[in-house]
């Protein structure tokens, strides 16, 4: 329970969320963005001050899974945060009004909280032929996000979609899909919080994070927040050891499969794939609830020119990852494409240390013998010195 | 033949005995705790350094001071120098303990023993080894020595007629046995040297040259010229006999001409070849000490009036002995490596299983001594 | 003292026999180091295209049955430091300055994997004494008998490479050595090291298509896209991949008389712990002393009946003081 000084303000519920388990909440959203612990009464205490910050949900050509994802973060009930925490205006799939009432809700919304909302893109747009082929109340999606963009205070892509593209710009990518920040033509900054779907507590702790500290998060050359995005999942993968082992599953439900073995064989795109899967997992029900947990390999959903364009049995191979923990910019994929990996720690040297060197017992009595020997010849050479002289005194007598 | 040995008699159990055989039996519960765990248990050989003190010291160096018998037959036999002849006796003796207690040692060093007699077959023998050039010849070696022995032991039985029937039948057959018996180490003491030369670059340039059996070969008659000396010193000091002085210092002036050679022939070829002599650190150090304790007898016996001096034949061949010792561990373990990464030093158990196979030869000398006529008569002397 | 000039001459006509051959410059039994058996199998390893996975390893121990190597305290990992008679074969790790940049010698860093080479001309089988180490007459691939085995590990001693080795902690101990999965080979298989490479790094196949799959992959270019067979030099399997630069030298292909196995990297072969090796075998270096002095048993013989007339003689017409 992270400690509070202003804990006794803070109201005894959020909506249906008890104090405590928001407090809970907040320790895990700082915990996920790497912050201390303490940040998170910090966050908790910023959250509750704010007066349910509005935020505009747009989608273009998506699947609503981003919008799923999020409402099954269960523990605590996420959904019910985010609707008490926030004030949700505008969202077509969770919107109670429809039709006419929710696009004037919309308009009032913008109009009154003009530089104070967030947007929510969800989605790719469509840029061809002007942007036709996705429509919202007669406008096109290209269109309200252009008029949108401009008068909120930030700007998330969530999903991979809504961050480059995602399915609908898989070739041969007939609407001309593209991602958010493109589709605005660069001019603004957009955060990306890419995967298909992402996680939840990537998008909760990024939101929080500019709630909080009135900023956007570290970002990477991709606009994805760092302390989600900044490691390989093959860093973190709970198969790593046998990938190092070289213990890998050949074919879905062979032995090594079974055994969970490493899923590299099998076009896992975890060594080329930053995301932060592994250390989080899915749906707080505890260890393995992610892909390549489950014995499903990755398959890069998160990166851009990974998921939905090699393909899924195609292996990476290996480019070294750079000290920054930046991706780099991407190269034209061959083949598996390339693969990030530090030079790894636990291989043998070319020469290692090998052998039995002399031990302290082995040396006493060693040198001892010798000294013994050595003293042994010097009197050996003492006595017959005399020796001579005697044998001469006789020579001498005789 | 005239009889010009004679036993020293006394009793046999003294307290030097009664010391060795502790070290002997301390030496065989380590040998049966090999026989029982492997080598890694009392050795510290690894794959870096599979062979160790007991191929470098009980074999090698065993050997090459087992040279005494060798190298006075040399001098008697074939250089025709009879005044010689009372060493023989017990330079052979000597001989015997060297060669057999590395036969003993050999059987302790390799793995699979019980294949052993695999050598003597020739279906499995590699007539390519070196290393089967060297088992067989000491292996006949071994044999010819203890025939060689055979009429000093006969000799000691006066009063059996059986004995002395065999006696003379042996003595028939002695220059076979004798010629065999300087063909057979010439062989095998240069093969010890030609068995290094296939490590190629794992042995140092300071010692490895195709003339590896040439210098091992002329390095073990030197040594067989001075554990004669050293021994007819200790012995006499020991059991308070006269000093066999002119006799040694004779020895001693052909051991001075055999160093030479030797140096001349080992400087000469680490010139041609360019070896690092003095730039290879450690190595250099230990070659530069080998090479000095030869210079050292060199020095020690240039004159004759030096060779009659006890004190400097004592300590010439003392020098000469460690020299040989010192080239044989250089060329075989200080000399060698497997890699950057490997170390090699003697485990306790090994080196006191070395010392009771030492304890074993002195033991078995102090029974002969004693038992038989080996050494020569005083009035030889 | 002195010898007469007669005595000197007769045993120095004998002596000189033994010693003549080590002098000469240019044996007249010199072996000449083998030549490739033309059926021969190997194995082609291209350190740039290995990722160190090391699955080959873990494939090594599983098709021999090797016991796990633990090189740290705890016995958990399998974590060999070096070749061992539990380990036939292993990845090690070429690591300089920062380490930063695949297969480069400064700041870089390389696998390599260290195995039997299975030599043309192998100095183990040279130098067992039983004929435990042979060198099969088709494929060349060179194997223990553990039946005719002594232990006396000299092929430990010659191996440049430092392959075989030996059962230190067994009261009955045997050599152990990568013999190129010839039990697979005689059921149709191959190296499991190659099977189960997922890379493409160790192929497996006739040692003269590996000949020219090494040469046609040091003629590429680097940044250009090249195909890479999988598994076996002949395989339809085939990955793509960016070609990286290759040092222009194929190891094995003539060092200590040629090896079976070749090799190719970015890195000098000697910092990835390959010694550098004449072109003759160590093997033919030492049968041709061998050879010079023992053929037939002619020198040993002739300098036996030289001993045997002076001992005769000397004896019989001793005059003893």
């Amino acid at each position: 329970m992270p400690k509070c000084k202003n804990s006794q303000t803070l109201p005894s519920h959020f909506g249906l969320v008890s104090r405590r388990d928001f407090l809970k909440f907040c320790g895990v959203a700082a915990a996920a963005m790497g912050l201390p612990l303490s940040m998170g009464a910090k966050i908790a205490e910023a959250v509750a001050a704010l007066k349910r910050p509005p935020v505009i949900w747009l989608s273009g050509q998506e699947c609503t899974g981003c919008t799923e994802t999020l409402l099954r973060s269960t523990h605590p009930t996420v959904e019910s945060l985010i609707l008490d925490l926030i004030s949700l205006d505008y969202h077509e799939a969770l919107s109670t009004p429809s039709g006419h009432l929710a696009e004037e809700a919309k308009k009032k919304a913008i109009a009154a909280n003009k530089g104070k909302f967030i947007l929510v893109v969800e989605g790719a747009i469509p840029m061809k032929d002007n942007g036709i082929y996705c429509q919202i109340g007669g406008r096109t999606m290209l269109d309200i996000l252009k008029e949108t963009a401009p008068l909120a205070m930030g700007i998330v892509a969530i999903g991979s979609c809504a961050s480059w593209g995602g399915i609908p710009s898989s070739g041969p990518n007939p609407t001309g899909a593209v991602g958010a920040a493109e589709a605005l033509g660069g001019k603004f900054k957009v955060i990306n919080i890419p995967g298909c779907p992402p996680n939840p507590y990537n998008f909760l702790s990024t939101v929080l994070y500019i709630l909080t500290f009135k900023k956007l998060p570290d970002l990477d050359n991709q606009g994805r927040p760092r302390f989600a995005y900044r490691r390989l999942i093959h860093e973190g993968c709970e198969r790593r050891p046998h990938f190092d082992a070289g213990r890998f599953a050949l074919e879905y439900d062979d032995e090594g499969h079974r055994r969970g073995w490493c899923l590299y064989k099998l076009g896992c795109k975890g060594p080329e794939t930053y995301n932060n899967c592994p250390a989080i997992l899915f749906g707080n029900v505890g260890a393995r609830s992610w892909p390549v947990g489950t014995g499903c390999p990755c398959f890069g959903c998160s990166e851009k020119g990974v998921g939905f364009t090699a393909p899924i049995a195609a292996q990476a191979s290996l480019v070294h990852f750079s000290t920054t923990g930046t991706p780099f910019k991407g190269e034209e994929r061959v083949g598996g494409g390339r693969l990030c990996l530090t030079p790894p720690q636990t291989f043998p040297p070319i020469h290692p240390p090998e052998g039995h060197g002399p031990s302290a017992a082995t040396v006493g009595v060693l040198s001892g013998l010798t000294g013994v020997a050595l003293g042994a010849g010097a009197i050996t050479a003492t006595k017959l010195g005399k020796k001579e002289t005697e044998s001469d005194d006789k020579a001498g007598k005789e | 033949m005239v009889e010009e040995s004679q036993p020293l008699g006394g009793k046999i159990v003294t307290k030097p005995f009664l010391v060795l055989a502790a070290l002997a039996a301390v030496g065989v519960v380590l040998m049966l705790y090999r026989y029982l765990y492997g080598l890694g248990a009392v050795t510290n050989l690894s794959d870096g350094y599979p062979w160790g003190i007991w191929i470098t010291y009980d074999v090698l160096v065993g050997t090459a001071l087992g040279c005494g018998g060798y190298a006075m037959a040399l001098l008697v036999y074939i250089f025709n120098r009879w005044e010689y002849h009372p060493l023989v006796r017990s330079a052979v003796l000597t001989s015997v303990f060297g060669y057999t207690l590395a036969g003993v040692a050999i059987f302790l060093d390799i793995g699979r023993y019980w294949n052993g007699y695999h050598l003597f077959l020739p279906w499995y023998v590699n007539f390519n080894s070196v290393l089967v050039e060297v088992a067989l010849c000491i292996a006949a070696y071994v044999g010819i020595l203890w025939l060689e022995l055979a009429p000093t032991v006969l000799e000691g039985h006066q009063d059996n007629p059986k004995a002395q029937r065999a006696r003379q039948r042996l003595e028939r057959w002695l220059p076979v046995i004798v010629a065999l018996g300087i063909l057979l180490p010439t062989m095998h003491q240069s093969s010890l040297g030609t068995l290094m030369i296939i490590a190629g670059y794992k042995l140092s340039p300071l010692w490895q040259t195709p003339l590896l059996p040439l210098l091992f070969l002329i390095s073990a008659i030197t040594m067989g010229f001075a554990i004669t000396v050293f021994e007819s010193i200790l012995s006499s000091l020991a059991f308070k006999r006269p000093f066999e002085t002119p006799m040694i210092a004779k020895v001693g002036g052909v051991m001075v001409w055999l160093i030479g050679v030797y140096l001349v022939i080992r400087l000469a070829d680490l010139l041609l070849r360019g070896a690092p002599v003095f730039s290879s650190g450690f190595l250099s150090s230990m070659f530069i000490l080998e090479n000095l304790l030869y210079v050292v007898p060199l020095v020690l016996l240039a004159s004759p009036a030096y060779r009659a001096n006890l004190r400097s034949l004592f300590v010439a061949s003392s020098s000469l002995l460690l020299a040989g010792s010192l080239y044989r561990f250089n060329a075989f373990l200080v000399g060698y490596s497997a890699g950057p990464g490997w170390t090699y030093f003697p485990a306790l158990p090994e080196i006191l299983i070395t010392l009771s196979i030492v304890a074993l030869e002195l033991m078995g000398y102090l029974y002969f001594v004693k038992r038989y006529p080996v050494l020569p008569k005083a009035e030889h002397v | 003292m002195g010898l007469s000039r007669r005595d000197f001459l007769k045993v120095a006509a004998g002596g000189s026999l033994v010693a003549a051959s080590s002098f000469s410059p240019a044996p007249l039994l010199a072996r000449e180091s083998k030549a490739r058996l033309p059926e021969a199998v190997g194995i082609l390893y291209d350190a740039t295209v290995c990722i160190g996975c090391k699955a080959c390893m873990a494939a090594c121990k599983e098709y021999n049955h090797l016991p796990p190597d633990h090189s740290t305290p705890g016995s958990v990992w399998d974590n060999p430091l070096d070749l061992s008679a539990k380990t036939y074969n292993i990845v090690k790790l070429y690591k300089n300055g920062t380490g930063q940049t695949k297969d480069q010698a400064i700041n870089g860093y390389s696998f390599i994997r260290r195995f039997c080479m299975h030599c043309v001309d192998p100095a183990c089988v040279s130098a067992c004494p039983v004929s435990a180490l042979t060198k099969d007459s088709t494929t060349g691939v060179v194997k223990y008998d553990k039946g005719a085995c002594i232990g006396c590990r000299y092929c430990q001693i010659a191996c440049p490479y430092n392959v075989p080795k030996f059962q230190w902690d067994q009261a009955f101990p045997q050599i152990k050595k990568c013999q190129l999965c010839d039990h697979r080979i005689a059921q149709g298989g191959y190296s499991a090291c190659c099977e189960f490479c997922p890379n493409g790094a160790s192929i497996f196949g006739n040692v003269q298509d590996l000949r020219k799959e090494a040469r046609r992959r040091l003629a590429l270019k680097p940044g250009e896209v090249a195909h890479y067979p999988l598994h076996r030099v002949d395989s339809q399997d085939v990955r793509h991949r960016i070609v990286t630069p290759y040092l222009n030298h194929i190891f094995g292909e003539r060092e200590g008389g040629g090896t079976q196995v070749l090799m190719l990297a970015n890195v000098p072969f000697q910092d990835l712990g390959l010694p550098p090796l004449p072109d003759e075998s160590a093997a033919s270096q030492s049968e041709t002393l061998m050879h010079s002095l023992y053929k037939g048993m002619i020198a040993p013989y002739v300098l036996l009946g030289g001993l045997f007339y002076l001992v005769y003689k000397n004896t019989t017409k001793q005059d003893l003081p």
